[in-house]
């Protein structure tokens, strides 16, 4: 394999040529990146210079479309920004072309790039910048280091295809890295790459503020906490809201997308998973070798990657590094919304959900005293509620956590929740049919599918009932199967559900 | 160290007397600083880790816009339309609103910045004065209001890490706002990057990583940046900021204080 592919191998040709068998590394070329191609082979810059177009995340320059190298000028600016890390949370990023990620450059394979740093007037630090896409001593970084209110220049010629991680070098590195200075610059095949539906630009970052997460008001930077590696938020794109509710990023059912993903660090390796998604293609490194039907791709820091995948289906497909706790407890969280009909035969939603108890049927117990309780007719209501906890723990803690808190604008909590509490009838409603769309809970918004708990009967949803609606703080009678059965009976459940 | 009889007396007549306060204050306010062994976050030299600081007066408060305006009306060389390009960058005082009239973006207390190091540097000529070394204001520095070294205190390192972490677009607060340190000196951090004499001395490499390079020691006079402490990142940042600097750059937060006696 590696013999047939041809010195001047590319992605393109590297997407063309199949593996010859399953689990073939294709393009594995290493004789053409060794060292990499000189500029002369590359052919000199041809025309007038061109202005690069730099693209704010999660937005990706347009393809470069241009069959010879140029001279591309580059002006990046570097801004000091307070800006939002969390609701209420304020913190001073420090960009490059004040987003983080920073402005996303794109370029051809053999462009001799024209490079302008400039630091903002009102900025306080000196910066520069460490292209990881140059050859060339600090990557740039020497040549760049710009005071405030000033401009560098240095030029360099793309040698090398590739997705490249590009950040601030200046002392403390680390810290100039983890108020946000990175970014992506995409050096083209001279080909250029096959069209798409959708480019989009992620980037990873771990922060690390002085109070805790969430902890309101202008936070600063925490070096202890950056040197023990112990990030307060781990961030897509530089804030917990920046791909998610109305920012999401979207498509629709049958489109192509093309991430690049990269990671800027400072400390922290990213699994890149799409929940419910599986990459067609991973350029792992973001080198010229792919990796095909990718569930968790590996993105170092100071690493980028590109992956592909197709829509099949539509729904919210919730982008997480797979470090699970940093995407539910750090803020690791985007969303990717397909919209399209359904595909009930690559996904059918859930049709049965039956109670399994395996060798978990000693800690259900408490539900099999109150079954045996109901049948006589007497379940107190200590006993309702101990079943329910157990049930509750097992069906319902995943999303309402276990002290029934919820999750932030993701699931609503049932802790002195005004929703819960004011209408029986609609909770019993609720987990009979499930809830779609957007409700008001505690004054809060949330719009999100809770899915019909169709695997439990009348007295197990009067049990989780009477639990919840009796703890953290709530306080009311038992609910009664009866109660639940007459709801069961005067409403409709849902196509799919179980009835 | 003594207490801060100015500071004091002020605080005494603070409704009547402020103005008049302010005016005494202008006119050269200049503690005496008693000098001492230190050790600065950069080696002085391959085998040595200390430095022998020798007394010095060093201004109470970072030099003001009024302060600088009337310096500029004694020394109209150094107005912002007559100074030449070699002096200082087109950002020179680029604030005021006229070479002669400080406008709504400078008031008069605040600290004067988008000067160059040459115009800080006549301006304390000016005043019988030249611009601290860099010794002498990390030395300073590192006090706090009760220790001539409290650079062990994350008190200390806190309140300087909170000036970074306020964006520079933010309004430079007036001088005078800080607690004074053990000297009765104010502002030293919190308000403005001051110049110093032999900001040109301090060599960052201009890509900070390659400070544990060999090749830098040979034109590195200060040697290689000892990082080794992780603590003295906020006085190393300063560092940073001044390596990046020539002698005609002004930035909106850079500006300075004079010092006197003990000429280096």
């Amino acid at each position: 394999m590696k013999a047939l592919i041809p010195v001047v191998a590319t992605w393109l040709l590297a997407l063309l040529v199949p593996p010859v068998a399953a689990g073939a590394q294709p393009g594995l070329n290493s004789s053409a990146t060794a060292g990499g191609p000189s500029q002369e082979s590359l052919g000199r810059p041809q025309g007038p210079p061109v202005h690069a177009v730099l693209a704010s995340p999660p937005n990706v320059p347009p393809p470069v479309h241009r069959n010879y190298p140029a001279r591309v000028i580059v002006d990046l600016e570097v801004r000091e920004v307070e800006k939002e890390i969390s609701e209420g949370v304020r913190y001073t990023f420090w960009t490059f072309g004040g987003t983080v990620p920073g402005s996303f450059i794109r370029v051809r394979q053999g462009d001799t790039v024209e490079f302008h740093l400039k630091n903002h007037p009102n900025s306080k630090m000196p910066h520069n910048i460490d292209l990881h896409g140059v050859v060339g001593p600090g990557g740039g970084a020497a040549s760049s280091f710009t005071a405030p209110g000033h401009e560098s220049q240095f030029t360099f010629t793309a040698l090398h295809q590739g997705i490249y991680v590009y950040h601030c070098a200046t002392s403390p590195v680390g810290m100039h890295i983890a108020n946000g200075m990175y970014g992506l610059m995409l050096v083209e095949p001279p080909e250029g790459l096959p069209a798409v539906d959708h480019e989009y630009y992620v980037m990873q970052g771990d922060f690390y503020t002085v109070g805790k997460y969430r902890e309101k008001g202008l936070q600063p930077f925490d070096m202890q906490k950056a040197i023990d590696e112990k990030p307060t938020y781990v961030l897509f794109n530089g804030s917990e809201g920046a791909l998610v509710g109305d920012r999401a990023l979207t498509a629709k059912v049958g489109e192509k997308i093309r991430l690049f993903v990269g990671n800027g660090g400072p400390n922290l390796v990213s699994s890149f998973h799409v929940i419910g998604e599986i990459f067609d293609k991973v350029w792992f490194e973001g080198g010229t070798s792919y990796q095909e039907h990718v569930q968790t791709t590996l993105i170092p820091a100071g690493g980028a990657i590109i992956a592909e995948f197709h829509t099949v289906v539509p729904g919210s497909f919730v982008i997480v590094d797979h470090s699970i706790f940093r995407a539910f407890n750090k803020g690791a969280l985007a969303i990717l919304r397909v919209d399209g009909p359904e595909n009930k035969a690559v996904y059918s939603g859930k049709e049965v959900d039956s109670t399994y108890l395996g060798d978990k049927a000693g800690s259900l117990q408490a539900v099999s005293a109150v079954a045996a309780a109901t049948e006589k007719g007497t379940p107190t209501l200590a006993q309702q509620i101990a079943a329910g906890q157990a049930l509750f723990n097992g069906t319902c803690s995943v999303c309402h956590q276990p002290t029934g808190q919820g999750l932030e604008g993701v699931f609503p909590p049932l802790a002195k929740s005004d929703f819960l509490m004011s209408d029986l009838k609609r909770a019993i409603g609720i987990l009979l049919n499930g809830l779609t769309g957007a409700v008001t809970v505690n004054g809060k918004t949330f719009n999100s599918v809770m899915p019909p708990m169709s695997q439990l009967n009348d007295d197990e949803i009067a049990n989780i009932l009477s639990y919840v609606r009796n703890s953290w703080g709530n306080q009311d009678g038992a609910v009664s199967s009866a109660d639940v059965a007459a709801v069961r009976k005067s409403t409709q459940r849902p196509a799919g559900a179980a009835q | 160290m003594t207490t801060d009889g100015t500071g004091m007396a002020c605080k005494a007549l603070a409704v009547v007397g402020w103005l008049l306060c302010t005016a005494a204050a202008t006119a050269a306010d200049r503690v005496p600083v008693p000098g001492g062994e230190f050790t600065p976050v950069i080696a002085p030299g391959p085998n040595a880790k200390t430095v022998t600081i020798a007394s010095f007066d060093l201004d109470r408060r970072p030099v003001t816009n009024a302060e600088f305006l009337s310096f500029v009306r004694a020394s109209p060389q150094w107005r912002r339309d007559r100074i030449p390009a070699l002096l200082a960058d087109q950002s020179y005082l680029a604030h005021w609103s006229g070479p002669q009239t400080l406008g709504p973006s400078a008031e008069p207390e605040q600290p004067v910045t988008h000067v160059s190091w040459f115009a800080a540097r006549a301006y304390c000529a000016a005043q019988n004065a030249r611009l601290p070394t860099w010794y002498e204001w990390e030395y300073t520095a590192a006090a706090d209001g009760t220790h001539r070294d409290a650079r062990q205190d994350p008190a200390w390192r806190e309140r300087i890490l909170g000036w970074y972490a306020v964006s520079a677009a933010r309004k430079v607060p007036p001088v005078g706002q800080g607690a004074p340190n053990v000297y009765g000196i104010q502002d030293l951090h919190g308000v403005v990057w001051e110049w110093v004499e032999d900001f040109g001395g301090l060599m960052v490499s201009g890509d900070s990583r390659t400070q544990g390079d060999p090749d830098k020691l040979q034109f590195c006079g200060a040697g290689a940046l000892s990082t080794d402490n992780r603590e003295d990142y906020p006085i190393l940042m300063r560092v940073a900021f001044l390596s990046s600097l020539e002698a005609r750059f002004t930035t909106s937060s850079l500006g300075f204080r004079c010092a006197a006696g003990n000429t280096p």
